[in-house]
């Protein structure tokens, strides 16, 4: 896939000396769902922004299709943005909405009414041409504004927290919507979202941006299995950050935590023996040692079970004071009668490759500026 | 017992005291004016009657319809000039200064006139454009004129200067108020969908400042067309107003029942008005939800 967008070294720093996109470099590839993932205040608004030309950056520029549009004006750029509180114009109809940029453009009257007709069925509300936003549900008035930011058949669309402002099952039902219309249109989608489930359900690649710098882009399966960062690791989704200590002979690499040891499998060479470090793994990558060995085993005596219908949290105390979570799917395998109980030995295996290690300070200042927020 | 009949003493106690004036200082005084309206002259006062001669006296009299139109041209003037000036000043102040403490400031310091006794504000403008005021000492600094003008004060011209100064912030208040309104994001979508600044103004923000416009353009038309001061002190002796000649039939001429006719007359030119603007308000409002 080419690419269709290209952020080269973009710097945005607004009054007060706040820098909030810092040195960013970036290439958008023609057709796919890009996801800007991260905290409020991490620049991910303030880039969509300067795609959309609403901002521009001090420094850096911005080339669409290979055409230098750092400066350009909003209504000069072949882009257009569903804005987070839709922005509807209060005073036209449903049809008059989706119609403006069309009539800007000086579309003939003919065409312009087929394509409104066309984005209204497309949005599954061929009948409400004639009303007013504020006759129309939240949901109703994110596709029109949908429909009014895609009729004019922009090479980007920009989606600035799109669900923000529906219910959880309207959300829901709209990721996949949104997702499927996508497909099908082919055109390029640039979303901003703090929502990490949303940006894995929705997006081909998902950037995650903290104070103003990239992470870490990639993949959703990428991001989540194999987070480059604590940063990612903690931001997407579940896991434990467990402090080990690292004995290292040739290329095999152990780490130790509390009376268990582990295998790693994925390191970058430059580990030192005897390090101090901070060991992650998903949850849900351990399994009870009924299922079967998946190269490192170790034991743990249950502390506490958490039931949340169709799975199980154990959190294990693998000696030493460290405690360890586990997700355990419940299936037909292992029933209610099967499950341990507290003060249980188990006995668990977790595959090598699944595990990741940070540097330790760096870990520690991610999982202490959690618990502050 | 009761709950509706405690309900009905509490609602005369709270109630009472501003209906009562709003009897006697309001509807008595206008009823008052209305039978008067319908009385006959009769030397040396009047004697109550009901009979329509004040009205025809005004409808056959030219001399009345020539001042009536002049206010309600004076008026729309003002009118005009206010919003002319008003709305920039009001789209400056909401859009362009970015400093809450300095927009806090000058919006203050638009309406501040308002605490001024309006009497010496009308004189100030006698002192402006008076023969040795500061606009023809000006000009003849510059060299524009060789000698005074009297072009400037005691006339139409000087009447709508002095009223739209006076009346401005009347218009700025309510669009400053429906600019604030208009959420950003409006503006930023309309220029997404590819309208620069002015098509933008012109679709998107003065239609949802309609209402703004039209309370500001209510208020000055009113205040302006039953203004008494400026002709006397700026209009000079050919720039009479609906007003002068309301309190010279109350006063010189003591044709009171006369008086009360053109009272009535403005008082639903007034209204008129008034209602007008509702109704474009309502219909607006309809659109904006």
């Amino acid at each position: 896939m080419a690419d269709i967008l290209h952020l080269d070294h973009v710097t945005k720093t607004f009054r007060g000396g706040v820098v909030a996109v810092d040195d960013i470099s970036l290439n958008i590839r023609e057709g796919e769902f890009l996801t800007m993932l991260g905290p409020s205040g991490c620049g991910k608004t303030t880039t969509l922004r300067m795609i959309g030309g609403f901002e521009y950056p001090d420094s850096g520029s911005i080339l669409l299709d290979g055409k230098d549009v750092t400066d350009a004006p909003p209504y000069q750029r072949p882009v257009n943005m569903m804005f987070q509180d839709f922005a509807l114009f209060p005073h036209m109809t449903v049809a008059a909405n989706i119609a403006f940029g069309l009539k800007i453009a000086g579309m003939p009257r003919a065409e312009t009414e087929s394509r409104v007709k066309e984005m209204l069925d497309m949005i599954e509300l061929p009948q409400m041409g004639d009303r007013l936003p504020n006759q129309l549900s939240n949901g109703q008035r994110q596709r029109v504004a949908l429909a009014r930011a895609l009729v004019r058949h922009p090479r980007i669309l920009l989606l600035d927290e799109p669900m923000s402002a529906l219910d959880a099952k309207l959300k829901e039902a709209m990721q996949v919507e949104l997702r499927h219309i996508h497909d099908r249109i082919g055109i390029t989608f640039i979303m901003v979202t703090h929502d990490q489930t949303e940006s894995m359900i929705m997006s081909d690649r998902i950037i995650v941006m903290n104070r103003g710098r990239i992470e870490q882009v990639g993949s959703p399966t990428d991001l989540y299995d194999r987070p480059a960062t604590a940063y990612v690791a903690d931001f997407l989704g579940t896991s434990n950050m467990v402090p080990v200590t690292v004995t290292r002979t040739g290329d095999q690499v152990v780490a130790k935590a509390g009376e268990a040891s582990f295998r790693i499998a994925r390191h970058d060479g430059a580990i030192a023996d005897g390090a101090a470090m901070t060991m992650f793994i998903r949850p849900e990558k351990i399994r009870l040692a009924v299922a079967g060995d998946d190269g490192n085993v170790f034991k743990g005596q249950v502390r506490e079970v958490f039931f949340s219908g169709n799975a199980v949290r154990i959190d294990l105390d693998i000696g030493a004071g460290q405690v360890v979570m586990v997700h355990h799917q419940l299936d037909t395998a292992l029933g209610d009668a099967g499950l341990p109980a507290a003060g249980d030995t188990v006995t668990c295996s977790v595959k090598p490759e699944t595990i990741s290690l940070f540097d330790r300070a760096q870990a520690d200042a991610i999982v202490r500026g959690g618990a502050a927020a | 017992m009761n709950h509706a009949r405690r309900h009905k003493m509490g609602f005369w106690v709270l109630f009472s005291a501003p209906m009562l004036w709003w009897v006697t200082v309001l509807l008595v005084p206008y009823l008052i004016m209305l039978s008067i309206s319908f009385y006959s002259r009769q030397f040396p006062f009047h004697v109550p009657d009901f009979q329509f001669g004040n009205y025809a006296i005004l409808l056959q009299d030219s001399q009345y319809w020539t001042v009536l139109l002049r206010s309600v041209k004076v008026s729309i003037l003002v009118s005009l000039a206010a919003f002319a000036m008003g709305y920039p000043l009001a789209y400056f102040l909401a859009f362009k200064v970015r400093s809450e403490r300095l927009r806090l400031f000058l919006y203050v310091a638009t309406i501040v006139p308002l605490w001024v006794s309006y009497l010496l504000r009308a004189y100030t403008w006698k002192t402006i454009l008076g023969s040795e005021g500061i606009l023809n000492s000006f000009l003849m600094w510059i060299g524009v004129l060789d000698e005074p003008s009297s072009l400037f004060l005691y006339n139409e011209f000087a009447m709508v200067v002095t009223m739209a100064y006076i009346f401005t912030p009347f218009m700025v208040m309510p669009i400053y108020a429906s600019l604030e309104k208009i959420p950003r994001s409006l503006i930023e979508a309309s220029k997404d969908l590819g309208a620069g600044r002015f098509s933008t103004f012109l679709r998107i923000t003065l239609p949802l400042t309609m209402p703004g416009v039209l309370a500001g353009f209510t208020f000055t038309f009113g205040l302006s067309v039953g203004d008494f001061v400026s002709p006397l002190l700026v209009g000079g002796p050919y720039s009479n107003m609906i007003s002068n000649v309301i309190a010279t039939q109350f006063g010189m001429a003591m044709n009171w029942p006369l008086g009360a006719a053109l009272g009535v007359v403005m008082l639903f030119i007034v209204l008129g008005v008034i209602t007008a603007s509702d109704k474009l308000e309502r219909a607006g409002r309809l659109n904006l939800g």
